[in-house]
């Protein structure tokens, strides 16, 4: 009879841990196995100078400010540069999750530059695995400098300069993600003849998170095509600085060879060197606005 | 003997299936948090749950990257610097209905509840207990309750200059529209 209580206790028991586990069973089925997709691969849509995969998602704008000052070895006259800018402005949005526009002004050559960012592959883990995340990037730049030479026919077209890039990016962990873009640019009119009007590229970069609101980038361009041309000596980009969050604002603070602030002006034609000290101080600001508010489901 | 331990086996298969369950996979979880600064707000609609009326049970699990946001940039920075939902995708709460006696499930009607229960988020549980109403309608139960959480005291760190911007209390939603389960 002690046994049979027993027994009998023992299933009520089992009964309400059945009960229990049931329903945690019961939501664990009812769970839909998501598509988990990486985000912040980097912090902003661009590593340094280039894009990043980065995107501006639906309906988000991006108001971009960007500076580069003067090389460090201007000297103090120049309060290491600092005393002179170059700026580019630049206004862009996401019209889809997978589709970011964007158009900007560089001070550099006078330029107006448009660009479209692709999405076409993000990485994901869960329902469906997807390694490495992929964007295609389309560019132009128009030069509104005036003509050096008046006297020969000047076309329209000798003024644009096409940029294609392909980025493959991984977030490896949650503190290092790298990029690998090879690029090409092609330059409707170059100084002389000899110099090349396409280049071809590789970029990498890199971040390393070093709190979860800074993280150190690093971003370089190999220039495969011969870097003396007949007009001017060019040198690979290179780029270190880092990405500080606050809030609202994504600041870029860094260091780089490069003057240009657009795939046309840092791919083929930067001219500093880094180890002549030829290094501009540098930074972006990105400030976003929600134009598009997500709507919330009609049903509650 | 035998008969006794038949009549306990038979109970508890008896109790088993009487146990009549819930459940939702749309049900809605949001937060919002006002403070002079700025308005925060967020709804996940892809909450599942599962309400026993036997018992008073209810399980609920929402995913941490269904929760929306307004603004993008505030939807990364909820996933990557608050609920590192990476590591830890999943929130969940265990209750039970305290004064079930007083919910007669047979009759239409809104019934006031207390449920009393574990709720889990960013990996730390505490004991909450909030005050809801049970519906009766014909074909289901919808469920709601509103209560506020602090965020500190779920580990989740928020740095001091957004302190202000964020809401001490947050104020939770919760809406769920139960139909019974296919046995």
């Amino acid at each position: 009879m002690k046994r049979l209580s027993l027994i009998l206790f023992l299933s009520l028991i089992s009964l309400g841990i059945f009960a229990q586990d049931d329903l945690m069973n019961l939501v664990n089925q009812s769970t839909p196995k998501e598509i988990n997709y990486t985000t912040a691969t980097f912090k902003s849509t661009r590593i340094m100078n280039g894009h990043s995969i980065e995107r501006m998602p639906h309906g988000q704008l991006d108001v971009r400010i960007s500076h580069r000052f003067g090389t460090l070895n201007s000297g103090g006259y120049n309060f290491f540069g600092l005393d002179q800018s170059n700026i580019h402005l630049g206004l862009e949005y996401g019209i889809t999750n997978w589709l970011m526009v964007g158009v900007g002004r560089s001070e550099f050559e006078k330029t107006f530059d448009g660009f479209a960012k692709f999405s076409i592959l993000r990485q994901s883990t869960g329902a469906k695995n997807m390694p490495v995340s992929v964007s295609v990037l389309t560019s132009v730049a128009l030069k509104t400098l005036k003509f050096t030479d008046q006297t020969r026919t000047n076309y329209f077209t000798s003024r644009l300069a096409y940029v294609g890039q392909i980025l493959v990016a991984r977030k490896i962990n949650e503190a290092f993600s790298v990029q690998l873009t090879p690029s090409y640019v092609h330059r409707n009119l170059v100084a002389t003849e000899l110099d090349p009007n396409d280049i071809f590229a590789l970029g990498a970069g890199a971040r390393v998170k070093l709190t979860k609101r800074v993280s150190l980038n690093g971003e370089y361009y190999y220039i495969a095509n011969p870097k003396t041309y007949l007009s001017q000596q060019v040198y690979n980009p290179l780029s270190v600085g880092f990405d500080i969050e606050t809030g609202g604002h994504v600041f870029q603070l860094f260091f780089t060879n490069s003057l240009g602030m657009t795939e046309k002006q840092f791919i083929g034609g930067t001219t500093g060197q880094w180890k002549k000290g030829d290094i501009h101080f540098g930074f972006n600001i990105s400030r976003v606005f929600t134009l598009v508010k997500h709507q919330k489901p009609a049903n509650y | 003997m035998k008969r006794l331990f038949l009549f306990s086996l038979l109970l508890t298969l008896v109790l088993g299936a009487n146990a009549q369950k819930f459940m939702t996979k749309n049900g809605y979880i949001g937060f919002f948090s006002h403070t002079p600064m700025e308005d925060i707000k967020a709804d996940n609609n892809q909450v599942v749950g599962v309400l026993d009326i036997s018992s008073g049970e209810m399980v609920y699990q929402a995913l941490i990257k269904s929760f929306h946001f307004d603004r993008a940039l505030m939807e990364e920075h909820f996933n990557e610097n608050y609920m590192e939902s990476d590591k830890i995708p999943k929130s969940i709460f265990k209750g039970k209905i305290t004064n079930l006696a007083s919910v007669d499930f047979t009759k239409p009607g809104t019934y006031d509840v207390t449920v009393d229960g574990d709720l889990t988020i960013h990996d730390v549980t505490n004991k909450i207990s909030t005050k809801g109403t049970i519906e009766v309608v014909s074909g289901g139960i919808n469920a709601s309750s509103k209560f506020n959480i602090v965020p500190e005291d779920y580990k989740i760190a928020i740095p001091g200059v957004v302190r202000e911007k964020i809401d001490k209390n947050l104020g939770v939603t919760v809406t769920m529209k139960f139909t019974p389960v296919a046995k």
